[in-house]
């Protein structure tokens, strides 16, 4: 079985990855199951498999990646993985953790991974790309809504925790460019 | 220490001493045995249906059958809890839908958490207290009275006692004390405050275990191959060599046309079971189910009727008869999934041999909203007596009703027990959106009759397909699983009262008459007959509990007649629900809403407003709600701009905690009344997914960049008893934005979801 070694959450983990297929069409084990069942990471979910609720969501090489359809053979090795398990810094939470926790921006809680992941790498992207503005309320909708210039991904929230979600979004962006 | 469970017995062991109150409805007998220093509880009813409060110098732990789906109602019931007892929020703990420790309280279901668990609770905290005064009481020599605790301290006279102190001075098993007295809510200092949820910490640093965090040790995992329709027949399996040949195959399992796979892992299970990689089923087509362009025409005819209801006889047909009109009109709805986040999953541990000292055979972890009736469904499947099943509750995705989370758990039961290894069932997305238990279409025929000052006669007549696709205790059939495996389900359910006719009655002072007729989901053994016949051949999609049952298709048509009456007799339509409504509460709700309908757009131009009011269950909480629309003159699309709700629960537990679940039901309501309709051809379901690139048919539901602003207006009650807020608003959002839109343009779409199609087609 073929070996992959990557930095998860700053720390470099090698394990093994189920693969098939011939050289000329390779398949192999999502990085979700990976992340999942060989690292024991439960921040990115299984929400759809089908990469369409953002529910699995992790950063890839500083990028939003929905984990449930990247099979591990096309992950470089060496590669940087952040998942929601390891975004508390010591005992200290992210700033878009702790505006979700204070502006009880969930309900069941089970998409805020995506919401949070996914506008983490939105965010460093943009501060990283030299753009120092707090996004507007409507950039951020957009954005969970695919219907942004840099994402065409849609973020999914059944229980209605839209407004809120936005809001500690948009809380966090200000602390994170403050 | 520990003695053998019997079937019939549950225990807890709760550490030196402690005190334990026995709440909730049922027989069972408590004992207290302290013989050997700990406090055993043996719950001798033979369905043990008691809940638990117990505190001991370590720990307050509730065992109840209310669980947490999301919402938030553990904090809230923890407030409660903790304010008779003069604690703080974080005090307490909770063990959850565990059938050998904590059952029942009924399932957690209708909106019923905080009011009917949350003041069984609340008497529960009361005579705990109060027996934690007797014995404050009796060790400072004072009277109670005189006797003031906060922070797990009994003061009086300059003289404290801890409550850890109190609880070693010995054993007390108490009955709930009806006659406990309970604080005034004047004097509430944590029920009716903002307390942050205990569970969000958790979920933001992927601490908190979901249900799909749990996997023990030497789990296999599972996936089903369901058939292409719902009466699909006579599977053969094919290319079982190439799923064989996969790494980590374990099984394949069929029970006539229940098809599962096992591996050692995920990705191998799901290549087994996957047509290009692994399996291949073929199936002969069975009968097509009503088609669905057919549904609103098909659920009026009689052929397709098992039963009719007479809910409510005003005795309303003579003023139909003398009135000079009668204004008529039809509504439909269709059916609806909850697509829940997490297409649902479920663990089964299914042994050979029950366990020596506590009988279990089979162990099943579920996000089941009752797991004492998804118990006795998963024995009769696996031909063991409930005693020999334990279900665990663990806490899955939002489900907002009954959605696969017990299906899939039978699914895992199946594969487990054929395996003989615990097994871990993870459902696609397509077999969650395909095979979920959908929410009911429903058609309406409503009449009504225009006096000089208002509306004078009522008729609603409904056309649902009845809820009846729960796990029942004592009937595998029900099950998706066992239907599958050529068992029948019960027959349906005779009546729509609360279920599919929840809320068809208005509560306006108005006579009325409410009618239903119960629409056959499959083939029965006769023309008024309930009972399914062999082999069972649907005639529409499944249907069960989806948020308000038929309260959010109910309201609709009651709402957006009101308006079309209101408009008819030249009323103002808010104005006129509150000359009409003879309740105070109700009115309250209604004129809170005024100073916004004043100051609403004109209508017309493609902008408009409207507004629409219900009593949850006729005797429930009460909603009044605004919304606020425009319409895309090019592409039609109906944008909800604002929702103003005012929302009278009774007493409010938690402001917050109670806006977050009004939001929700907004955000959820405008999804169901804009854009969400199951789709099917033959009898296969055919919106498999969230979203679709290439056309062809999908379950889309809204986006962020869909959401209006949300204002909510909660009337405090703190005098009146606490009633749930978990469903009442979504039944208001879809007459609210119906009747905007017909201000907005002049049109009046009665059927939902309100698509471009339906007003770029229409006439004003």
């Amino acid at each position: 079985m073929p070996t992959r070694t990557v930095r998860l959450n700053g720390k470099t983990v090698q394990a093994d990855y189920e693969s098939a297929g011939s050289d000329s069409s390779p398949s192999s084990e999502q990085l979700l199951y990976w992340l999942r069942n060989r690292q024991g990471q439960h921040g990115p979910r299984f929400g759809c498999g089908i990469a369409q609720c953002g529910a699995c969501t992790v950063l890839l090489d500083g990028a939003a990646t929905r984990s449930c359809v990247r099979q591990m053979h096309t992950v470089p090795d060496q590669a940087d993985i952040r998942t929601l398990d390891g975004l508390t810094d010591g005992a200290e939470p992210h700033p878009l953790q702790r505006a979700f926790v204070s502006l009880q921006a969930a309900q069941c809680g089970f998409c805020v991974n995506g919401m949070v992941m996914g506008s983490l790498g939105w965010l460093e992207s943009r501060i990283a790309a030299g753009n120092q503005a707090v996004p507007t309320e409507q950039e951020i909708k957009d954005f969970l809504s695919g219907a942004a210039p840099d994402n065409t991904r849609n973020y999914l929230c059944r229980c209605g925790t839209h407004t809120r979600i936005v809001a500690a979004i948009r809380t966090a962006a200000k602390e994170m460019l403050g | 220490m520990t003695t053998a469970l019997t079937p019939s017995r549950r225990q807890f062991l709760t550490g030196a001493a402690a005190i334990a109150v026995a709440f909730s409805v049922g027989t069972g007998v408590a004992e207290a045995d302290a013989g050997d220093g700990l406090v055993r509880i043996d719950d001798t009813a033979g369905e043990a249906d008691q809940s638990w409060l117990v505190l001991t110098e370590d720990a307050i732990t509730v065992y109840s059958g209310k669980v947490e789906l999301g919402t938030g109602v553990q904090t809230s019931l923890t407030q409660i809890v903790v304010e008779e007892l003069r604690l703080r929020v974080g005090d307490v703990r909770y063990v959850q839908g565990d059938t050998l420790l904590s059952v029942s309280q009924g399932g957690t279901t209708g909106s019923k958490s905080i009011q009917n668990g949350g003041v069984q609770l609340r008497q529960a905290a009361a005579t705990a207290y109060g027996e934690l005064r007797r014995r404050a009481a009796a060790a400072l020599h004072v009277d109670a009275d005189k006797l003031s605790a906060a922070d797990g301290v009994f003061r009086a006279k300059g003289r404290t006692v801890s409550y850890a102190a109190l609880l070693r001075t010995g054993s007390s098993v108490l009955p709930l004390d009806a006659a406990e007295p309970v604080l005034a809510p004047r004097d509430y200092k944590v029920v009716g405050t903002s307390q942050p949820r205990v569970d969000l910490p958790g979920k933001l640093d992927a601490t908190f275990a979901f249900l799909h965090d749990i996997v023990p040790a030497g789990t296999l995992h599972g996936r089903v191959v369901r058939p292409p329709g719902r009466n699909s027949r006579n599977p053969v399996i094919g290319n079982l060599d190439r799923a064989q040949a996969v790494e980590g195959f374990v099984d394949v399992v069929q029970h006539d046309r229940f098809i599962g796979v096992v591996a050692a892992t995920e990705w191998a299970a799901a290549r087994a079971a996957a047509p290009d990689t692994g399996i291949t089923v073929t199936w002969s087509d069975g009968p097509a189910l009503i088609p669905q362009a057919d549904l609103p025409t098909a659920l009026r005819d009689p052929a397709n009727h098992y039963a009719t209801v007479v809910e409510i006889d005003d005795g309303v047909d003579p003023l139909f008869a003398q009135a000079d009109t009668v204004l008529a009109a039809q509504y439909f709805t269709p059916f609806q999934m909850h697509a829940t986040m997490g297409a649902s999953t479920a663990v089964a541990d299914v042994r050979s041999q029950p366990d020596p000292v506590t009988g279990i055979q089979a162990t099943i972890w579920s996000g089941t909203q009752n797991v004492t009736a998804l118990r006795g469904a998963i024995a009769g499947l696996l031909g063991l007596k409930p005693a020999a099943v334990r279900v665990i509750y663990e806490e899955s995705s939002g489900c907002y009703g009954h959605d696969g989370v017990d299906d899939c758990a039978a699914d895992a039961a199946l594969l487990s027990q054929a395996v003989g290894a615990p097994v871990r069932v993870q459902w696609r997305r397509q077999d969650e959106h395909g095979w979920e238990p959908y929410g009911g279409a429903q058609a309406h025929d409503m009449k009504g009759v225009l006096g000089k000052h208002g509306i004078t006669a009522w008729s609603h007549l409904i056309y649902a397909p009845t809820a009846n696709s729960r796990p029942s205790a004592g009937n595998p059939g029900t099950l998706l699983a066992g239907a599958l495996k050529g068992l029948l389900p019960d027959p349906l359910p005779a009546s729509s009262v609360d279920t599919s006719g929840r809320n068809a009655p208005i509560t306006y002072d108005i006579p009325q008459h409410v009618e239903a007729r119960l629409i056959k989901s499959f083939e029965t053994t006769g023309p008024a007959s309930a009972a399914p016949v062999a082999p069972l051949t649907y005639r529409i999609p499944r249907t069960t509990a989806l948020r308000s049952l038929g309260g959010f298709s109910n309201s609709f048509a009651n709402e957006s007649f009101f308006d079309e009456l209101a408009h008819a007799g030249g009323h103002d339509p808010l104005r006129l629900r509150i000359s009409s409504l003879p309740d105070p509460r109700a009115v309250k709700v209604c004129t809170a809403l005024l100073q916004v309908w004043d100051h609403r757009p004109r209508g017309g131009d493609g902008v408009g407003a409207g507004v629409a009011f219900h009593q949850y269950e006729v005797v429930n909480a009460y909603v009044a709600s605004y919304a606020e629309v425009h319409i895309d003159a090019t592409t039609g699309k109906v944008q909800v701009d604002r929702v103003v709700v005012a929302h009278d629960c009774g007493l409010v537990i938690n402001p917050d905690g109670l806006r977050n679940q009004i939001e929700g039901n907004v955000v959820q309501g405008i999804s169901r009344t804009l854009k969400e309709e199951v789709q099917y051809t033959g009898d296969g379901i055919t919106s498999l997914v969230w979203q679709s690139g290439t056309p062809g048919a999908f379950y889309d539901v809204i986006r962020f960049n869909e959401v209006p602003r949300i204002e909510t207006i909660l009337v405090d009650r703190p005098d009146q008893p606490p009633l749930g807020a978990g469903e009442p608003t979504i039944g208001t959002i879809g007459g609210a934005i119906a009747n905007a839109v017909f201000a907005a343009t002049g049109i009046r779409v009665r059927e939902l979801p309100i698509t471009p199609d339906k007003l770029l087609g229409g006439t004003s």
